[in-house]
């Protein structure tokens, strides 16, 4: 625990068990006040089992929750200063939209309640709707009164599941930033769970990234980008290429590895593990857009990583760039994305290519893992 | 020529058959508003024979008649509280507790629904009797007995109601600090009374309507069916359809002015 006075949500060691099934394992996790905190990960990994322990709806199996000071693990919900978007809304359907946004209000006994949910209804562009019942909005709508009904009560943590799950492309990003924007402007500690990597990393401060229960890593977005510590991150956060390669010596800071008579290397603080490194055995991992593409051959500048003989197996041009599939000789199809610079002619299928990228960008991960971990299918966009 | 008039029954024919289903269910009713206003030629005349305004000026004038239909609602009201309290009670336990024997429980609830009346009839009856009631029976066995059907259809209505409720709403309203009390009476009570509503209106009109279940358990008390029942052996007197035309319209003023209540609720809101 960091200063006293920090009201920072900390979850140790929080366990939740369905029966046998263990839905959230052995979960630490320090949420500091005041700041962006997003929740990623596939469905059914216990995002939502996580926020309902930490709202007070479901009860721990084992571990402690604590907001600043006070152990809230077992204080009931409503005694909690956490405020929850559910992710199905939950508005009240008897009540109007201005009653739903005054629940919270007047069950604190707080004074002036209307002039505070006509704010709030303002805030949202809600404020024509007051009278309604939440069957007369659209599905947009409600998930914002769903906003508004819990941001009211400026509460110390606001949960917020999948909110904006059920908005168009336009109006998703729109209330992005205007999240982004309410939560700059109140302070509120926010923890946002989505399976959206893009509004994970455009949105939070800090991103956790989690996996059938437990968190597999957690850092800024662009840390865990550039640094995935699993190959399940660095395949659930954009794409990689992972090559199996041998760790054989290194030189100075940087580390070896070999693959079929091709040296790579890798800066040391760029290995997630130095067991994995002395093991010998380790994934080489490269992000598509980091690496160049040079025609079979070509000089390519010194200290560059370089693997040659790739056959052209796939183009596809999508735009602002064009994304090709190299078979290596070791049968491997590796990615790589090249923006459309139209400085040089694309290659076609069939070409024999080189591909070389910066040792600064590669990294390396324990080859004990599944590479295909995290690999997003083609049907969850 | 032919086309069209095809067409015109193609486009009309499930107005045609909704009419004629409405007329056959409706026929019974018209009757019974008809000859309340019946100037009965002899005692056992069933047909229309003059027009008077004699039966609802004097409701009350066949003996008994009157005393009945008072006994009949009063058994009504308390047999409607009693079951609706006490099933509305039951149902959620069944809907939100789990507890052993939870399923078992489900099913006996659900039993004397399926048992046909005669036999549950006198079955209580023995039972009243060998309890030593044989001697009291009336206005207590009979209410007993009305409780005890009413409450299998209390407790089905209003399970299916919750069952339907999301939990999340009451969740959503701890989250938002209202207590267990205040979750209850602002969340989950107005969600599930409409279905608490509708329970208690079947359970008066089963328990109105009770002829079976009664007679077995009313010792020397007359409720309404059996005083139909008894009149019609000697000749129905027309004031008889004079209380079945109130029935009526009452339930139809019910019903209109829900339907009302609710349009205009819908037309403020929108
Ligand atoms: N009440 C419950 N009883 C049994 N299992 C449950 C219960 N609630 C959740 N689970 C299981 O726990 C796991 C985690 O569920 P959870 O709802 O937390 O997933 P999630 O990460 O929120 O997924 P999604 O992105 O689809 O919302 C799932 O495998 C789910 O089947
Ligand atoms: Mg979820």
């Amino acid at each position: 625990m960091a200063d006293s006075d920090a009201e920072d949500l900390v979850l140790t060691g929080v366990t939740k068990k369905f029966g046998t099934f263990k839905a959230v394992d052995d979960l630490d996790l320090t949420v500091p006040q005041g700041s962006f905190f997003a929740l990623l990960g596939p469905s059914g990994c216990g995002k939502t089992t996580t926020l309902r322990m930490v709202a007070g709806l479901e009860e721990l199996t084992a571990g402690a929750i604590t907001l600043g000071p006070q152990d809230i693990s077992y204080l009931k919900p409503y005694k909690r200063p956490v405020n929850t978007v559910f992710q199905s809304y939950a508005l009240f359907p008897h009540m109007t939209i201005f009653e739903n946004v005054a629940f919270g209000l007047r069950r604190q006994g707080k004074k002036d309640v209307k002039k505070q949910v006509e704010d709030m209804l303002e805030l949202v562009e809600l404020a024509q709707y007051g009278a309604r019942k939440p069957t007369q909005l659209s599905g947009g709508q409600q998930q914002r009164v769903a906003l508004a009904r819990a941001l009211i009560n400026r509460p110390q943590v606001l949960l917020l599941d999948e909110p904006l799950g059920a908005l168009d492309l336009k109006l998703r990003r729109a209330m992005q930033i205007e999240l982004k924007r309410i939560q700059t402007e109140v302070g509120i500690t926010f923890v946002h769970v989505t399976h959206d990597q893009e509004e994970a990393m455009t949105m939070a401060d800090t991103v956790a990234v989690m996996n059938a229960g437990l968190i597999e890593q957690m850092g800024e977005p662009k840390e865990l980008y550039e640094h995935p510590r699993t190959t399940f991150v660095a395949n659930f956060l954009g794409q990689s290429n992972l090559i199996k390669a041998k760790v054989n010596g290194t030189d100075g800071d940087q580390i070896r590895a070999e693959i079929e008579g091709s040296t790579l290397r890798v800066p040391r603080d760029r290995a997630a593990d130095d067991a994995a490194v002395r093991s010998g055995s380790v994934w080489v991992g490269i992000r598509p857009e980091k690496v160049f593409l040079a025609a079979g051959g070509t000089e390519t500048s010194d200290g560059s990583n370089v693997l040659r003989r790739g056959r052209v197996t796939d183009v596809s041009f999508i735009g602002v760039s064009t994304q090709y599939l190299v078979r290596m000789p070791w049968g491997q199809e590796l990615m790589v994305f090249e923006q459309n610079t139209g400085a040089r002619e694309d290659f076609r299928v069939g070409d024999e290519v080189d591909l070389h990228w910066l040792p600064d960008h590669t990294f390396l991960l324990d080859a004990d893992q599944d590479a295909t971990a995290g690999v997003e299918r083609e049907d969850l966009g | 020529m032919n086309g069209r008039l095809g067409k015109w029954v193609g486009d009309h024919i499930v107005l045609l058959v909704g009419l004629l289903v409405l007329l056959y269910m409706f026929m019974p009713i018209f009757i019974v508003v008809l000859m309340s206003f019946n100037d009965p030629a002899s005692k056992n005349s069933y047909s229309f024979d003059g027009f008077t305004w004699h039966n609802w000026l004097n409701p009350c004038e066949p003996i008994g008649m009157c005393d009945a239909v008072t006994l009949s609602i009063r058994i009504g009201f308390l047999a409607t509280i009693g079951a609706t309290a006490l099933g509305t009670l039951m149902a959620f336990a069944l809907v939100r507790h789990r507890f052993k024997g939870r399923s078992v429980a489900n099913i006996f609830t659900f039993l004397p629904m399926a048992s046909p009346e005669i036999v549950m009839g006198s079955s209580l009856l023995a039972l009243f009797v060998s309890a030593g009631f044989a001697g009291t029976l009336g206005f207590w066995t009979i209410l007993i007995a009305h409780i005890m059907f009413c409450l299998s259809f209390v407790v089905v209505t209003v399970k299916a109601r919750l069952a339907g409720l999301d939990p999340r709403l009451e969740q959503a309203a701890m989250d938002l600090y209202a207590n267990e009390w205040q979750t209850f009476w602002r969340v989950t009570f107005p969600l599930v009374f409409p279905g608490i509503l509708a329970a208690a209106l079947l359970s008066f009109s089963l328990s109105f309507d009770d002829f079976i279940i009664t007679n077995l358990n009313s010792g020397q008390e007359v409720t309404f069916p059996m005083y139909v029942w008894g009149a019609a052996q000697r000749g129905i007197p027309p004031q008889i359809n004079v209380i079945g035309s109130v029935m009526f319209f009452l339930a139809l003023f019910l019903v209109i002015s829900s339907e009302v209540f609710q349009r205009r609720r819908a037309r403020v809101t929108a």
